[in-house]
């Protein structure tokens, strides 16, 4: 089973072993504009294009709306594609976003997750993909560095699917993963180039033979229907993830599903949180089973589309869950993981007892006792069956 | 050694102390170990204190922190000591290891570290100078943990001391830096 294929192990940063995965894939063109901390990604992969180690033909332009108006160009036209960026480079691509969704164009994107401004920050925060997450793009969240050059990989094949073509996110923590060197293992070039497989174009510009219409008015008349496609086609994203998985688990060994299920089995308390707090929850999780308290974890991977299905019928057995989110949804709501969560239990009437933190924005540091604090709630909740607060922010001034 | 074991380094912008956390981890990535490194990223500026920590472990490292309670602290300017409390969050057990050209005895009173922890020094800033020319202690500095603590065998740091600066440096830095890191490793004192 475990057919590790001669991985070569390796300590780098989230943004190197992105990079290097997009070296791996070598694709046709990329059109992109620095942002920290995404900066180091394309720093280093136009490193590769100079070097001659990729034949990416390579556009930088002036900003990031031009960065994704590039690859939506050369997407349209028939090339395999990728960029990077984060926060306010996401912001500024915000329209584009919807035309490469909507045109259908696989483009692959890493966001590296960073706050948004007011106030200047630039640390690790997931704002930034939280507001685009219904803009039609898959969204792929990654816990360190070995699964965001994994989810890299993956990418690839999952957004140029024929029977998808979508564009897709892979999220990775700004700095605690982006920045920071973790032991990981990279996949050869060989078995990497087999598993993403020659670029399939669909109804290229530039095939002149046939010629094709981009990016047409449809009124009234036919503009639902198309938004219903693209709603239908969304459906069809998990099954393609998962059978993706398997093939890249013969080429590395390492299993990878819609999200992580962590001691979930028969736990009776649970955190759901995103990317590299779920590592250290994962930690705080194994202190507290050692203590005979039977606390679990579900980490999010497809967070766009949401598998709510899944996920309602992973969580619905737990007595009291917390979900925290690095990210608030402004205007009296829940964090946007948790109203997701709430949404995906909602079928299950006997559910458990959900309550919301807030925590670790602008990068503010996640610690194991921010874990062991929100599971000793938990504890008290499943006691006493009394919810003191449903939302609230963690490790922060009064 | 534990199964897992947290330094924290203390330095100043400029001085390389992120990039011997770098070559720490490389060095004992070798050994077949789990590894982490990173700095505590604020505005970088030449000269500002800043910390950098690595973990280093047989099993996983799923941790994604700061480091809170290091087994080994690493001082790579000493004027630090005057400021910061470099021994916060130590554990019982810890080794200090301190760029001076003070006596550990002097550090150690300094520090007011208990019994049960140790203390280390080695003058990393004249040895750079001696062998490279500049006051970059981090070769030296690698050179006093290697022996210290035992994290890591002298050869594997060496050849990783080899390898991260033969990337962009001449022969002449490179034989320096090993020079550095060999001294490091020979004059670092107990007490």
């Amino acid at each position: 089973m475990m057919a590790q294929k001669s991985g070569r192990i390796v300590a780098v940063t989230g943004n190197e072993a992105v990079a290097e995965a997009l070296r791996q894939i070598n694709p046709d063109v990329s059109a992109a504009y620095p942002i920290t901390p995404a900066t180091d990604i394309m720093q280093r992969f136009t490193g590769f294009v100079s070097d001659g180690k990729v034949k990416t033909e390579m556009i930088l332009v002036e900003s990031e709306h031009s960065a994704m108006s590039g690859c939506i160009g050369a997407a349209a036209a028939g090339g395999r594609v990728m960029t990077a960026t984060s926060s306010q480079g996401l912001a500024l691509m915000w329209e584009e976003l919807f035309i490469a969704s909507g045109t259908r164009l696989p483009i692959v994107m890493a966001l590296v997750n960073r706050a948004l401004s007011a106030p200047l920050n630039i640390h690790g925060d997931h704002s930034d993909g939280m507001g685009a997450r219904d803009c039609g793009w898959i969204q792929l969240w990654s816990e360190n560095a070995q699964e965001a050059y994994d989810n890299t990989i993956q990418a690839f094949r999952i957004a140029e699917h024929m029977d998808i073509r979508l564009p897709i996110m892979v999220c990775l923590d700004g700095f605690i993963i982006s920045h920071s060197i973790e032991r990981i293992e990279y996949i050869d070039d060989d078995a990497v180039s087999k598993l993403v497989g020659e670029y399939k174009q669909l109804n290229p510009l530039l095939d002149l033979e046939h010629p094709v219409s981009y990016g047409p008015l449809i009124l009234p008349d036919y503009y639902m229907e198309y938004r219903k496609a693209h709603a239908e086609v969304m459906s069809k994203v998990p099954g393609i993830v998962l059978d993706v998985a398997k093939d890249f688990e013969k080429i590395s060994g390492r299993k990878y599903g819609l999200f992580e299920e962590y001691r979930l089995d028969d736990a009776e308390i649970g955190l759901v949180i995103l990317n590299s707090a779920a590592g250290t929850s994962k930690d705080v999780i194994d202190s507290f089973r050692e203590k005979g308290i039977k606390a679990g974890l579900l980490k999010p991977r497809l967070f766009r589309p949401f598998p709510y299905d899944e996920i309602g019928n992973a969580l619905k057995h737990l007595k009291a869950i917390c979900v925290l989110d690095r990210a608030d949804a402004f205007g009296g709501s829940y964090g946007p993981l948790f109203i997701d969560i709430a949404a995906s239990l909602y079928p299950h009437k006997n559910g458990p007892v959900l309550i919301n933190k807030i925590y670790g924005l602008g990068g503010r540091d996640y610690m194991p006792s921010h874990a062991e604090l929100v599971l000793n709630e938990l504890v008290e909740i499943v006691k006493t069956g009394k919810v003191k607060m449903i939302k609230e922010y963690i490790a922060v001034r009064e | 050694m534990a199964d897992m074991v947290e330094i924290r380094w203390h330095g100043r912008g400029g001085q390389g102390t992120v990039t011997a956390a770098k070559v720490l981890a490389d060095a004992c990535l070798s050994s077949g170990r789990h590894v982490q490194a990173f700095p505590e990223y604020g505005p970088e500026r030449a000269g500002a204190p800043l910390r950098a920590y690595n973990r280093i472990s047989s099993k996983e490292l799923r941790m994604h922190c700061p480091v809170l309670n290091p087994q080994i602290v690493s001082v790579v300017d000493a004027t630090l000591l005057d400021s910061i409390n470099v021994a916060d969050g130590a554990t019982k057990d810890a080794i200090f290891v301190v760029n001076t050209s003070k006596e550990p005895k002097e550090i150690r009173a300094k520090l007011k570290a208990e019994s049960s922890q140790k203390v280390f020094t080695i003058d990393a800033s004249k040895i750079a100078m001696d062998c490279i020319g500049r006051s970059l202690p981090n070769a030296p500095m690698l050179g006093a943990i290697c022996k210290a603590t035992n994290i890591v065998s002298i050869d594997s740091l060496l050849e990783d001391v080899r390898k991260s600066f033969g990337k962009k440096f001449s022969q002449k830095i490179i034989d320096g830096n090993l020079e550095a890191t060999k001294r490091g490793y020979g004059e670092v004192k107990e007490g």
